[in-house]
């Protein structure tokens, strides 16, 4: 059968022909699976204030990452040119976020992931979308002002964080003799300090921020202490898909180039926000305007206090 | 699923001194079982006691019994670790409330808590089998041991509770069970129990399902050593003729 040789060269022939002008938009992995189901699934928390949270009750996800999430759907829309393009949310925890990328159940996570050498053996991280210190929060003039002040004292942190890390190793280094205590999430771990059980509570200085504002009396606390750490935040998409963390690379890298990022940050960090309109009046930090400047998906470097 | 499977994770130091993360599953489990025994403890105590109360001739005790019954037995047992944990404290006396807060260990209010709160809650398990091993007793056991002058308590202590204790040894074996699986509420109020430090191994090494595997295998085998010995308790305390034993 001489004819199959040719046969086959004319489809592929035909096949390349038609391809050709596609080709540039030549689609796989994610990209190509949110083309074809006409759907993008993110993933969100419901507790990181003011990063991604539920404020009201109809239980969509508000906050900074949550519009840097939003601008990288629009991007999307662009590229795959569907301006129909479905949004699912899928409430994530600190213990789901991972697995539900890999798993393919949700497409990109931005709440307050710490970008860190051993969550990017499970995924890849975008360029950094914010940046923040590991520091404590305090009752106003009371005398426990930095982390040596903690010397014997209760000190409460959320489990599963870097501050428990830190505070950890910290303890058994310099052998403090502190207790820490780490709460199931960063409400209880407030309730902790609120209510006596704890001096202090470390955890990274935005949070703080964002559970000071929830306080009865915000006044009565403060965030304070020298960071012990700096910790860079990205959006989780599945390894080893380059064209998709690029459109999401090239999203953020978008907003930070047009300042569009300014607005975003003043509206959750400057100004009142929702639920209860309270002003977190948290300005931007030079390493976050660092990172703004020159974009990366770099972790923090390490600095060891 | 592009997963990274790395089962060498728990030999792996975990950056806290010279912990590795074997050593905090150790730990954990030290924990477990600390909480469940105590905890076991008070339950079997007090649900004996409770069970009593429910059976004898008398309405008021009788009721008591049943009221703790219902409440404790249909309330969530993780709202119950709560108003232990954040709620009973705060009723307390000023100053003994400021020692329990900041003096004490957290750990070890930590560990009141959950102890209490499981003990008690067990216990009204504990007393609903402990009634009905009584109430499975024929009726002239009771009747020949007062025709024979015993006294109430002689009644409970030398004719009923033998006998009913080896009744209901399976029913009791799964609720022993049962604590050792619900001590799990303490990693919510940060001790760090075995699922506490599955979930912070988890969290730190980013091999979640390592840990999570670890841990059930953990639960498992735990969990099977103690139905075991059940077992073997339940043939040795068997009296012949009474009731067979191990279904067979």
């Amino acid at each position: 059968m001489r004819i199959v040789p040719h046969i086959l060269g004319v489809a592929i022939a035909a096949a390349a022909l038609i391809s050709t002008p596609v080709s540039a938009a030549e689609l796989t992995g994610t990209l190509k699976k949110i083309n074809d189901s006409g759907t993008i699934t993110l993933g969100h928390r419901d507790s990181s204030i003011p990063f991604s949270y539920i404020a009201d009750a109809s239980g969509k996800p508000v906050g900074y990452s949550h519009d840097i999430q939003l601008a990288i759907v629009e991007a999307i829309k662009k590229d795959l040119n569907k301006p129909d393009l479905k949004v699912n949310y899928n409430l994530v925890t600190s213990q789901t976020r991972i697995p539900l990328v890999q798993n393919g159940t949700v497409d990109v996570e931005c709440g307050s992931t710490t970008n860190n050498a051993e969550r990017a053996q499970q995924v890849d991280f975008s360029v950094g979308i914010f940046e923040i210190g590991t520091r404590l929060l305090t009752k106003t003039g009371s005398s426990y002002n930095d982390f040596d002040d903690l010397k014997g004292k209760n000190v409460v942190t959320t489990a599963g964080t870097t501050s428990e890390r830190i505070i950890k190793a910290m303890n058994a280094d310099k052998q403090m003799g502190m207790n820490v205590i780490s709460a199931k999430d960063h409400g209880e771990s407030f309730q902790m300090l609120e209510s006596g059980r704890a001096v202090a509570f470390m955890m990274d200085d935005a949070l703080l921020a964002g559970e000071m504002a929830k306080a009865k009396k915000p006044t009565d606390w403060h965030v304070t202490g020298t960071p012990q750490s700096y910790e860079i935040y990205g959006c989780m998409v599945r390894k080893d898909d380059p064209a998709f963390k690029k459109a999401v690379d090239d999203a953020i890298v978008g907003l930070y180039k047009s300042g569009e990022i300014n607005k975003i940050y003043a509206k959750w960090f400057t100004q009142p926000i929702p639920p209860k309109g309270l002003n977190l009046e948290f300005p931007m930090s030079p390493e976050l305007k660092k990172l703004i400047e020159n974009p990366n998906d770099k972790p923090a470097p390490e600095k060891k206090a | 699923m592009n997963y990274n499977w790395d089962w060498g994770v728990f030999f792996k130091s975990t950056g806290v001194g010279t912990e590795t993360y074997l050593d905090w599953y150790v730990s954990g489990l030290g924990w477990t079982i600390g909480i469940s025994i105590v905890a076991w403890i008070i339950a079997l105590i007090l649900g004996s006691v409770l069970g009593v109360m429910r059976t004898v001739p008398n309405r008021i005790v009788s009721t008591i019994a049943t009221v703790y019954v219902e409440i404790f037995r249909n309330v969530p047992l993780l709202v119950q670790l709560f108003i232990w944990y954040f709620l009973v404290p705060d009723l307390l006396p000023e100053n003994l409330q400021e020692w329990y807060k900041q003096d004490l260990n957290p750990t070890t209010s930590a560990f009141l808590s959950v102890v209490v709160c499981l003990g008690l809650f067990t216990a009204a398990r504990v007393c609903e089998q402990v009634r009905t091993g009584i109430q499975a007793l024929p009726r002239g056991q009771e009747s020949a041991a007062r025709a024979m002058g015993f006294k109430l308590p002689q009644i409970y202590w030398n004719v009923l509770l033998p006998q009913a204790y080896r009744i209901i040894i399976p029913p009791l074996t799964s609720e022993f069970l049962n604590v050792f699986k619900n001590s799990s509420v303490a990693s919510l109020i940060g001790l760090m129990e075995l699922l506490a430090q599955t979930k912070q191994t988890a969290e730190f090494s980013a091999n979640l399902f390592e840990a999570f595997t670890l841990a059930t295998l953990i639960y498992f085998t735990l969990n099977m050593s103690l139905m075991l010995l059940m077992r073997l308790i339940e043939k040795k305390v068997a009296v012949p003729g009474l009731i067979s034993v191990g279904g067979k």
